[in-house]
């Protein structure tokens, strides 16, 4: 006889539709920590102690003079972290950093929504697909210093851009895309737009092909163009997968280094108005091997990224409950009502024509 | 009761012998590691390389050499006596069995100091193979490295005696002393002159005669007033921005960062700036940087500048390319502009980098530390041959001598002038007192940030703002008079 | 009444709206069109100078080949120095373990945080993609220390090894993220609640019927895996110093830094096209895997 009183064993209704009696979830439990063990281990040894000792060195005068004559650790408590954000440097090189990731965000998100919507879209039969899809993503294959360096090499004075505008008479006299701290901007977001929509739009093409067909036939069925399929649709159902590439192109944003770095041969364009904060960082630890100011920084991007986030999390999924709504599209029903929400003027109502038709 | 009086005697024994081996038999210092062997272990970590342990020694079967590039490399195989053959490796092998390893990271990004500097601070805690023997420095950090503990003496430490130094030029070893103690040599003299056009010379002045040229540019003055008459011919004096940095640069009168560590602009470094904005405006220099492919095209047959400022190896390496119309074709006379350059002194005597060897504290192979560093830097045999095949200066200054006063010895570069007695001159006068450990940095940011004046892109003050702010980043234990 | 002028709006709507379906067509090629060329054009690029000696590389740009290919080429592998053979296996075993390690790990504790409902699960799954927010050269450096530390106390020699660059892909937080947001929207609770009733222990559950559910994510996520460790450079670059135990990207470092006397951009761009080649294989392959996984509906809900 089974020992299990009855409250531990609840009914499951299955697709179905016959019942079956299983044991609560609450004894499998077990397995999520044991399946999170290898993940946890690595982490606690390979990234905790080191963020530790980073996090700890932060409150500390810590540095090596040209590198090889050691200073400190000396206990300063919040200096270094005053000092940043209090000093000019911080604000400007992030301010960089931002602005370029938002010049490159824009065109990226745009462009790839883009592809991925009209690579799904049924109707649309667009053809060589595959080609498309493929060449799209290959500039993320090269490396970023790669492309930095191959767009040095275009864009100078002399370069073959400039020649050839100054042929076709755009421009007057040969000009240099790499002394202009608008244009330098400008490149660096670019070269970001092409090495990473490819791979934004294989991830939210991926998404979207995970949701089911018979959603897109039946908003299709019920006379819905394409714009507002996109709108009530498919946005609210691909959230979890575009709020992902969202928040992880604002962290590549806020790291961006190797393409800048080439770009501007490691000066941060004129004026350093491409000095990114992370080439900042790279300057603190290659002189002086810096650990508490580096440090400091560190655990200052980390909350900035972290409230960011947050922003954006709670922004694009309002609520959890809403959330969970959106993903329960079970019957026609909520489809048509989902399409109609925002729209009265077209179409009959669903019922009555249902029940008018066969 | 007997067992552990025989483990404690047998501990005490291996204690003691371990204390009397490591301690290597050198006379003279006390050994650290001695005073410690009863029972206790010893805390070898240093913190800032204090406690290392040792002068050099000798019998490792194994000679870690570290460096940032290959040229060294080339030079120990082609011209150290003791070289057998490369292995498949990578690894050299020498006459008495020494297996030589190579680690060479790349120095962009600060890669190679980075984790040279890391194994030096653990150079106690590696084994004896793994410990770094042999590292080069470059000119700009050198005296990082030589007022550091982790470089050792090379009279006391690795044997070279006075005789064997005195060849060499006083500069190379001005760089390399700290305390008056002398830690690093060098196989390179790198003195700087003004590579000219002869084509553009004789069209600026009327002759092309080095002698009657180098009347022209023998100071700043002069140097100016060339630079209008090129103008006025058509022609720009300099390509760029940071053409004449360096011959600035070197003869400053103070240091960049004085004892206190404290930046200061030099009036030279001054002097540079207000003379490059004024070529800039003028139209005398173009706006080319360093190294780009535009300074490298107007070299060419397609350029119309008068002349470079470069040192021993960028004439023949660089410049030599840099002249020929097809660089597919051999480099020979006709090919573009190859032959038609000549060189001058210029308006001052100045130097451009140069490779440094040190033999690194904890060394277990000082006796062929002491032959390759004699053989590569100390004998004129082997130098003259290094400077008539590679066409690298070498620092022996007789062996130099010879070959600037050899009537048969021309450069083919530069229709057969004989280049090397022109360094020669140059060589001597060159001035290294105010070195500084932070040069490197200084130098590089210095210049950069200047780039924007010049472009016209910011004024003279925020350029100054912005050295300060990329500098401070790089170097966070200064202070600024500015 | 009702139903006759549906019909008709139906069909009318039907025509014009074929019209502007073309012309939307063709609107969608142009677009993609040009994105082909900006995006083949760096590749054209490379290639072309791949075939250029350096000193016309860096002086003038050319849109043609030139002829000095087999001259970088012999240049290149004919230098004992860079030994390109052994990099590339460096490389790919390396890319190919981490990618592995990474999908396969991820998606193990992205199920975990799904679909169990311990205490703790939002804060755990919250601190993973906290994580993500350090940036890399800031654990790095830190890992380097701990290395030295290890090596200090306990004489285990890691540097110059590859444990420290295969074991930290267990721990991915990225691709933690993305399996998690993907499971989120396509992975039903129910689907796994009956296989339990059939008797599938959890492991087998895991790996006979979640695994080949998410088979489409998992090849997205190989390949950026497989791409991101095999461009990696600048941790292998501070681990690995021995010649043998190289990655391309720090061969291709090593030949920029070279000195002014052997400095060869021709040589360079050989180096970066054939580092970039097997990634363009390894991605060809795959991507016929993932449309094929993406259109079968293999995630039917």
């Amino acid at each position: 006889m089974k020992k299990n009183s009855n409250h531990s064993i609840e009914e499951v209704v299955l697709p179905d539709g016959t019942i079956r009696r299983v044991k609560k979830n609450v004894s499998y439990n077990k397995w999520g920590y044991i399946f999170l063990i290898p993940f946890f281990v690595i982490f606690i040894i390979f990234q905790l102690i080191p963020l530790g000792q980073t996090i700890y060195y932060s409150f500390f005068e810590y540095y090596f003079k040209l590198g090889l004559t050691q200073v400190g650790p000396n206990f300063v408590g919040f200096e270094n972290f005053v000092k940043l954000l209090t000093g000019e440097m911080f604000w400007k090189y992030l301010g960089n950093t931002l602005v370029i990731w938002i010049m490159g965000a824009i065109p990226q998100f745009i462009f790839a929504l883009l592809f991925a919507v009209w690579f799904t879209d049924a109707r649309l039969k667009l053809k060589f697909q595959g080609f498309f899809k493929a060449i799209v993503y290959m500039p993320n294959l090269i490396m970023a210093t790669a492309f930095g360096y191959l767009f040095f090499m275009l864009l100078g004075m002399t370069g073959p851009i400039s020649v050839l505008l100054q042929q076709l008479g755009i421009i007057s006299e040969t000009f240099s895309f790499r002394e202009s701290a608008v244009w330098v901007r400008i490149v660096i977001a670019f070269i970001n737009v092409l090495m990473w929509t490819g791979n934004t739009c294989i991830l939210l093409m991926s998404g979207i092909m995970g949701i089911d067909e018979s959603i897109f036939e039946s908003a299709r069925i019920d006379g819905s163009g394409s714009f507002r399929t996109f709108r009530s649709m498919t946005m609210p159902l691909l959230m979890p997968i575009f709020v992902y590439v969202f928040i992880t192109s604002m962290i590549g944003g806020i790291q961006l280094f190797d393409a800048a770095q080439i770009y501007t041969q490691t000066m941060g364009g004129p004026q350093a108005s491409s000095y990114t904060i992370i080439m900042y960082l790279s300057s603190l630890i290659n002189g002086s091997r810096n650990y508490g100011v580096s440090g400091a920084l560190s655990v200052i991007l980390f909350i900035i990224t972290g409230i960011l986030s947050i922003l954006v999390f709670k922004t694009l999924i309002p609520s959890k409950n809403i959330a969970k709504q959106e993903k329960r599209i079970h019957t026609k029903r909520d489809i048509w009502l989902r399409l109609n929400n925002s729209c009265y003027a077209e179409g009959a109502l669903y019922e009555s024509r249902t029940s008018s038709s066969k | 009761m007997k067992k552990s009086m025989k483990a404690v005697l047998s501990f005490a024994a291996i204690a003691l012998l371990a204390g009397v081996v490591g301690c290597g038999g050198t006379s003279g210092e006390e050994c650290p590691v001695c005073k410690e062997c009863p029972g206790t272990t010893t805390d070898n970590v240093s913190d800032s390389g204090v406690k290392l342990s040792g002068k050099a020694t000798n019998g490792g079967k194994v000679l870690n050499i570290w460096a940032w590039n290959y040229e060294f490399q080339s030079r120990f195989r082609s011209f150290y006596t003791k070289y057998v053959r490369t292995n498949a490796d990578g690894s050299d092998t020498l006459s008495d069995g020494t297996t030589v390893k190579w680690t060479i990271h790349a120095n962009d990004n600060n890669g190679y100091q980075i984790p040279l500097d890391e194994a030096l601070k653990q150079q106690d805690n590696a084994a004896a193979d793994d410990k770094i023997d042999m590292f080069l420095t470059e000119a700009d950090y050198i005296l990082k490295y030589t007022a550091s503990p982790y470089s050792l003496d090379v009279e006391k430490d690795i044997g070279l005696s006075q005789a064997d130094l005195g060849e060499q030029y006083d500069y190379t070893k001005q760089i390399a002393e700290s305390d008056g103690v002398l830690k690093g040599v060098s196989w390179q003299a790198t003195p700087g002159l003004y590579a000219y056009r002869r084509d553009l010379a004789k069209k600026v002045f009327g002759f092309d005669d080095p002698n009657k040229v180098q009347a022209e540019l023998s100071n700043w003055d002069k140097f100016n007033a060339s630079a209008a008459k090129a103008k006025a011919a058509g022609y720009k004096m300099l390509s760029g921005y940071d053409d004449a940095f360096r011959v600035f640069s070197n003869n400053m009168d103070k240091p960049w960062v004085d004892a206190n560590g404290k930046v200061s602009i030099d009036p030279q470094m001054k002097k540079w700036v207000d003379q490059t904005k004024t070529y800039v405006d003028s139209g005398y220099s173009g706006k080319t940087t360093l190294w780009s492919g535009d300074w490298g095209t107007d070299q060419g047959p397609k350029g119309n500048v008068l002349g470079f400022f470069y040192s021993t190896w960028g004439i023949n390496f660089t410049l030599a390319g840099n002249s020929c119309a097809d660089s597919s074709k051999p480099q020979v006379p006709g090919n573009g502009l190859y032959g038609e350059y000549a060189v001058c002194e210029g308006p001052n005597a100045w130097y451009w980098g140069g490779t440094w060897m040190n033999a690194c504290k904890g060394t277990d192979n000082q006796q062929q530390i002491y032959e390759i560093m004699r053989d590569l830097t100390c004998t004129r045999t082997i130098d003259e041959s290094i400077t008539r095949i590679t066409q690298d200066y070498t620092n022996h200054k007789t062996a130099m001598h010879g070959i600037a006063t050899d009537a048969t010895y021309g450069s083919t570069f530069l229709g057969g002038q004989n280049h090397i007695a022109l360094f020669e001159k140059s060589a001597d006068k060159i001035n290294m007192k105010n070195m500084t450990a932070y040069d490197q940095g200084c130098n590089e940011k210095f210049q950069n940030a200047m780039h924007d004046y010049f472009a016209g892109t910011s004024t003279y003050v925020e350029a100054l703002a912005n050295f300060k702010q990329t500098l401070s980043a790089l170097y966070t234990d200064l202070t600024y008079d500015f | 009444m009702n139903q006759e002028l549906v019909v008709v709006s139906r069909k009318n709507g039907h025509k014009s709206s074929k019209v502007t379906l073309n012309v939307y067509r063709i609107i969608c090629y142009a677009v993609l069109l040009i994105m082909v060329f900006l995006c083949l054009f760096p590749f054209y690029i490379m290639l072309v100078n791949c075939t250029r000696a350096n000193s016309d590389i860096q002086k003038s740009f050319s849109l043609w080949f030139g002829t000095n290919l087999s001259n970088n080429l012999r240049n290149l592998f004919k230098n004992k120095n860079y030994p390109i053979a052994s990099a590339t296996l460096n490389s790919a075993w390396l890319a190919l373990v981490c990618a592995t390690l990474t999908v396969y790990f991820s998606a193990l504790t992205a199920y975990a945080t799904h679909i169990y409902n311990f205490k703790g699960k939002k804060f755990v799954s919250t601190f993973i993609i906290a994580i993500m927010m350090i940036p890399t050269q800031v654990s790095a450096l830190g890992l380097i220390l701990m290395l030295y530390d290890i090596q200090a106390k306990t004489g285990i020699r890691l540097m110059d090894t590859f444990i420290p660059l295969v074991l930290p892909s267990i721990c991915a937080p990225i691709t933690y993220f993305y399996l998690k947001q993907y499971m989120d929207s396509v992975l039903p609770t129910e689907v796994i609640e009956a296989a339990r009733v059939d008797g599938s222990s959890e492991f087998g559950i895991f790996h006979k019927m979640v695994l080949p559910m998410i088979k489409p994510a998992l090849a997205v996520q190989f390949i950026f895996a497989f791409v991101n460790s095999w461009n990696n450079y600048f941790l292998p670059s501070m681990i690995l110093s021995s010649k043998s135990n190289y990655t391309l990207p720090i061969l291709i470092a090593s030949l920029k830094a070279s000195d002014p006397s052997t400095f060869d951009f021709g040589q360079i761009y050989c180096l970066m096209t054939i580092a970039v080649l097997p990634l363009i294989v390894v991605y060809f392959i795959f991507s016929k895997s993932i449309i094929k996984g993406l259109t079968s509906g293999a995630v039917k809900g």
